[in-house]
């Protein structure tokens, strides 16, 4: 046959596109590069501007970061090696003003901070940003809008930090080593370090984080780095820059692969979609193919050019995938807004490879197989149009289908196992799910002998294309699964929870209490006709050793517990096991007990504690050790003070203690709150309503990001429906025209047309239902600890919202039936 | 004798890349109630486009149809198919049967579309008639094309219809299958009285009827 293949696939390729033969393909390839792309862009910029910002997240290029106050020896090693230091304090407390009270993240800086990057303040709430010339003035604070909102405050007010009165000189607008949001629960102020002492809020038992920053040549770090690093204690770290913000590293890494495979389920329905379309054009190709086999096309010409077709779409459904999944990602930077106080690089060109390769391989593993089978079409076909080829064999359509998915699960993921349960996961829940979903649609032939035309028609419809329904249905069913979890299950579990808190469950807690202030604290409550809350001394000591073997962070793989044995513990004391407490195993101690430990159970199994195991602190510099004579279950979420490692009493009175307590509050008496500040200046309040709202404000963020994401996903089950409206149009076609001819009119088809979709949309929907309130009775169990009583708002909004969606999507995609001249059919035959 | 149906100066035409085609022209014609009229011509003179505009499937370029008393074009399309609903039965060469439909479903059809009270009751009597009793669960694809046809014409039947349509109703069946069907299709319009018109190649079949018009380019001749 004359003509190269390329420039024939090109013209067939053209002819094909405009014949709208194969735009549902386009759009499901689309929608597949524009999911994985979206999330690729985004977490590459992010990381873009970590990598870029690394000396500027730090402030600094090494820090020395400890919970105990900086050595002055470090202060003179860096003198020596030339560096140039700074100082920072970082603490939490509370800022008064009249009688609002509010959570703030202290940070007191000296002149030097910050040694890299700048940062930028404003004279009112997210006005015009300047870069000042140093630090806060003395007797002066900047603080970040929210703490400015929350107090009613403005520039030039006054506010009450502990015993020393500020006044807010500026609104903070950045601050290179804040980092992300997400961590950060209360807002910024920032002060001057000469004016700490003032407020007289470190006292013992405050949580500090102190931090030398340090700036120079490398050589000169490295000199430092060798001095210095030796004598570092377990409280001390030294962070390079790419230690910077190691839970915001971390976040991003768990966040680009989740998301990334979320993305990849909307890949793998839409290479339904695109297998779908890829079968009902290969069937109409081959008339086409046969005629040129009998012109003389050979079968590697027809290979070449089905083949290079298929190249050809790849390209440009990448392309224009590549495009709305870059729109999209800057729709996620704006829903993320404020999370990242960096302003974001340009992403670089890999995930827009990523894109090309998805494209690719979503092709060639789902459209490949029938369009080559394509080439094979016995010659003869042009006299006997029964003729067909033979099919594909089914292990090359699943085989190359599965290797497709699993390939870009692998690249997704850059982890084996993850990807085989994800992707075995995957298989197994759309195992599941289509299993469920052919029972449905079995029991639909039921539901057949009673009703109208219309409802038997539709039904009919469902139950002949029944393959297809299924597909359909568990396309549609992941996608409203997930915004079903995201939206009704999630705030259902959040409900839940908090109305099993008893009404009066502590709401505040007060930290920092010293022991001279106990008998005037208890007055004051009681002066105001509240109950004396329990008030529990608490002890910090470092847990070194376990059984003789000295404790290291780097001993232990679970980054929770490499925290826990980097941080202080708070130990504690009672004679009896505490309310809420229950003994898990051991016994608890008798009067005259010493050396030994009770430990919580979740702590002694993270830590690989048992029972009759010795445990070493060290506290205020000294070591106090015990065995382990009983493990204890906590109910954490009851707001009541608790400790994970208790002794008896006798052991750990010698040492310097600060107290806390925990009490409920009534809305009406919040104002108690400043008199007891303004008593009480050292000591911190914490509000958990507060601390709940935000916590819950960032979940809200999260999950949108995930509902975005999974929003590909509802676009890949509307590929799927079109695709499959597509691959049976000729049949609804005929099927409308045959009505007609016996006399239905419009509304019976419409009628029959609107039973189908919704019928099958409602099946999705009750299916997510089913799914979403399963995962939410195992969340509710597994993470919450508590049943979940099922909500039947999730199966009315699941088979509603999934009826009325389906139903004008699957409409919009049919209505051309309705138009059809039934004199089609005789025209035909 | 009233006609059932009559065309008054027929005319379709079709525009094409090489500019208006005219399928019928002029066609004038009136089939009383009772006959059995025969439509002959080669491929292309219109035949199928003629029984499509008598039975309003399509509306003519110009000229009128009168089916029943009514001018078609007078109704519109839903009210042209409540007509066909109540006047006409249909059976085509290649059997249409709905294949997502039972053979029970599928001759229930019209007589659901009609509002018919015992649809199912009377459904089943013609399957029995036609001799498909025991196909009644069966779908389209598991009957051969002999018995689809006869489901086809038990649907045909199913309403009691003033007017049956066929259009090649043996076409698509082997000689023996096609002789037993055309006798079915004519002891049925014997039992029911109704008026039959029906396009055909098949000369036997058409002198089988008690009249023949024969369809030239469009023209009767």
């Amino acid at each position: 046959m004359s003509g190269h293949p390329a420039a024939f696939s090109l013209r067939m390729l053209r002819r094909s596109l405009r014949a709208g033969e194969l735009r549902v393909l386009l759009a499901a390839l689309v929608i597949a590069v524009a999911s994985v792309t979206s999330v690729g862009f985004f977490t590459d910029r992010v990381r873009g501007a970590m990598d870029q910002q690394a000396s500027e997240m730090l402030a600094a290029d090494r820090v020395v970061e400890s919970n105990r106050p900086l050595r002055p020896a470090w202060r003179a090693a860096a003198g020596a090696a030339g560096l140039a230091q700074a100082e920072t304090w970082a603490f939490r407390s509370v800022v008064m003003v009249g009688d609002r009270l509010e959570l703030a993240e202290v940070k007191a800086v000296d002149a030097g901070y910050p040694l890299r990057g700048a940062l930028r303040i404003a004279d009112t709430a997210f006005g015009s940003e300047r870069v000042p010339e140093g630090p806060p003035a003395a007797g002066t604070a900047w603080v970040e809008p929210r703490l400015l909102q929350a107090l009613g405050l403005r520039v030039g007010d006054s506010l009450l930090l502990g015993e020393l009165s500020l006044t807010v000189a500026a609104v903070l607008a950045y601050e290179p080593d804040r980092g992300g949001e997400v961590f950060n629960i209360a807002p910024r102020l920032l002060m001057n370090l000469a004016d700490v002492p003032a407020t007289r809020l470190i006292q013992t038992g405050s949580l500090v984080n102190y931090r030398l920053l340090l700036a120079g040549e490398p050589q000169a770090l490295a000199r430092f780095q060798e001095r210095v690093q030796p004598t570092l204690g377990p409280a001390d770290r030294l962070l390079g820059v790419r230690d910077a913000r190691p839970e915001l590293r971390a976040a991003l890494e768990r966040a680009e692969r989740y998301l990334g495979l979320a993305a990849l389920v909307s890949v793998m329905l839409a290479s339904v979609a695109v297998a779908t379309a890829a079968h009902r054009y290969a069937r109409r190709e081959l008339d086409g193919a046969a005629v040129m086999r009998c012109l003389g096309a050979s079968q590697g010409f027809l290979t070449t050019a089905f083949g290079l077709q298929l190249a050809w779409l790849a390209l440009a459904g990448a392309l224009l995938g590549i495009a709305v999944g870059y729109g999209a990602q800057a729709l996620m930077v704006g829903l993320f807004g404020g999370l990242f106080a960096a302003h974001l690089p340009p992403p670089s060109p890999l995930p827009a490879l990523f894109g090309l390769v998805t494209a690719l391989v979503t092709l060639a593993g789902f459209a490949l197989p029938p369009l080559l089978a394509v080439r094979q079409v016995p010659p003869l076909r042009v006299l006997r149009r029964d003729l067909l080829p033979l099919p594909p064999r089914a292990h090359v359509v699943y085989g190359a289908a599965l290797a497709a998915l699993a390939g870009l699960m692998l690249w997704q993921s850059r982890d084996p196992a993850l990807a085989a349960v994800v992707l075995g996961g995957a298989l197994v829940t759309v195992g599941v799910l289509a299993l469920a979903a052919w029972t449905l649609v079995a029991a639909l032939r039921g539901l057949r002998q009673a009703g109208s035309v219309s409802w038997r028609f539709g039904l009919a419809a469902l139950t002949r294309r029944a393959r297809s329904t299924v597909a359909q249905v568990v396309a549609f069913g992941v996608g409203i699964m997930v915004l079903l979890v995201l939206t009704l299950v999630r705030t259902d579990l959040m409900n839940e929870w908090r109305a099993r808190l008893p009404p009066d469950a502590p709401n505040h807690f007060l930290v920092n209490v010293q022991p001279d202030q106990l008998a005037e604290l208890r007055g004051f409550f009681r002066a105001r006709g509240l109950a004396e809350p329990g008030l529990y001394p608490m002890v910090r000591g470092r847990l070194v050793a376990i059984n003789e073997r000295e404790v290291s962070a780097a001993d232990y793989q679970d980054s929770r517990a490499q925290r826990l044995v980097r941080r202080e513990f708070n130990l504690s004391w009672n004679a009896r096991l505490p309310e809420g407490n229950q003994l898990s195993g051991g016994r608890w101690w008798s009067g005259a007990a010493g050396g030994e430990w009770s430990v919580e159970q979740g702590l002694a199994e993270t830590l690989g504690i048992g029972l009759g195991d010795r445990l070493v602190f060290s506290v205020a510099g000294q070591r106090v050790d015990g065995r382990v004579s009983s493990l204890r279950t906590v109910a954490w979420d009851s707001f009541n003070v608790n400790f994970f490692v208790l002794g008896p009493p006798g052991v750990l009175e010698a040492y310097p203690a600060s107290y806390i307590t925990s009490f409920h509050l009534a809305p009406e008496a919040k104002p108690l709150l400043a008199e007891l500040v303004r008593q009480f200046p050292n000591v911190t309040v914490i509000d958990v309503d507060a601390l709940m709202e935000r916590v819950r404000d960032i979940m809200d963020r999260v999950s949108h990001a995930v509902e975005f994401v999974f929003a590909f996903t509802l676009a890949a089950g509307l590929a799927v429906l079109f695709a499959a409206v597509q691959a049976s149009r000729e049949e609804r076609l005929r099927e409308a025209a045959v009505l007609r001819t016996l006399g239905a009119r419009r509304r019976h088809i419409l009628g029959a047309l609107v039973v189908e979709f919704a019928v099958l949309g409602a099946l999705a929907g009750l299916l997510a239902a089913t799914a979403a309130a399963g995962l939410g009775a195992v969340l509710a169990s597994v993470v919450f600890d508590f049943g979940y009583d099922l909500n039947g708002w999730v199966w009315l909004v699941g088979a509603v919202g999934g009826a009325l969606g389906v139903g004008v999507a699957g409409l919009a995609g049919t209505h051309r039936v309705l138009v059809q001249p039934p004199l089609w059919t005789l025209r035909r035959v | 004798m009233t006609a059932i149906v009559e065309a008054r100066g027929l005319t379709k035409q079709v525009s094409s890349p090489e500019g208006t085609l005219t399928i019928l022209d002029d066609v004038t014609l009136a089939i009383e109630a009772g006959e059995a009229v025969a439509i002959v011509g080669a491929s292309g003179s219109g035949k199928s486009t003629l029984l499509g505009l008598l039975a309003g499937l399509d509306l003519p370029s110009a000229g009128r149809v009168i089916l029943s008393g009514n001018d078609l074009a007078q109704l519109d399309e839903d009210g042209r198919a409540a007509l066909r609903a109540r006047t006409l039965g249909f059976v085509f060469q290649s059997f249409q049967l709905l294949p997502s439909l039972t053979a029970l479903e599928n001759v229930m059809l019209p007589l659901e579309l009609a509002g018919a009270a015992h649809a199912r009751s009377e459904a089943r009597a013609l399957l029995e008639r036609v001799g498909l009793a025991a196909r009644a669960g069966h779908y389209p694809n598991q009957l051969s094309g002999g018995e689809q046809q006869r489901v086809a014409i038990a649907r045909a039947f199913a309403t009691g219809p003033k007017l049956l349509l066929a259009d090649e109703p043996t076409g698509n069946l082997d000689t023996r299958t096609g002789a037993r069907i055309i006798d079915l299709l004519f002891e049925l319009n014997a039992e029911h009285g109704t008026t039959l018109a029906l396009v055909t190649h098949d000369a036997h079949l058409a002198a089988r009827c008690g009249r023949q018009l024969v369809l030239e380019a469009g023209c009767l001749a």
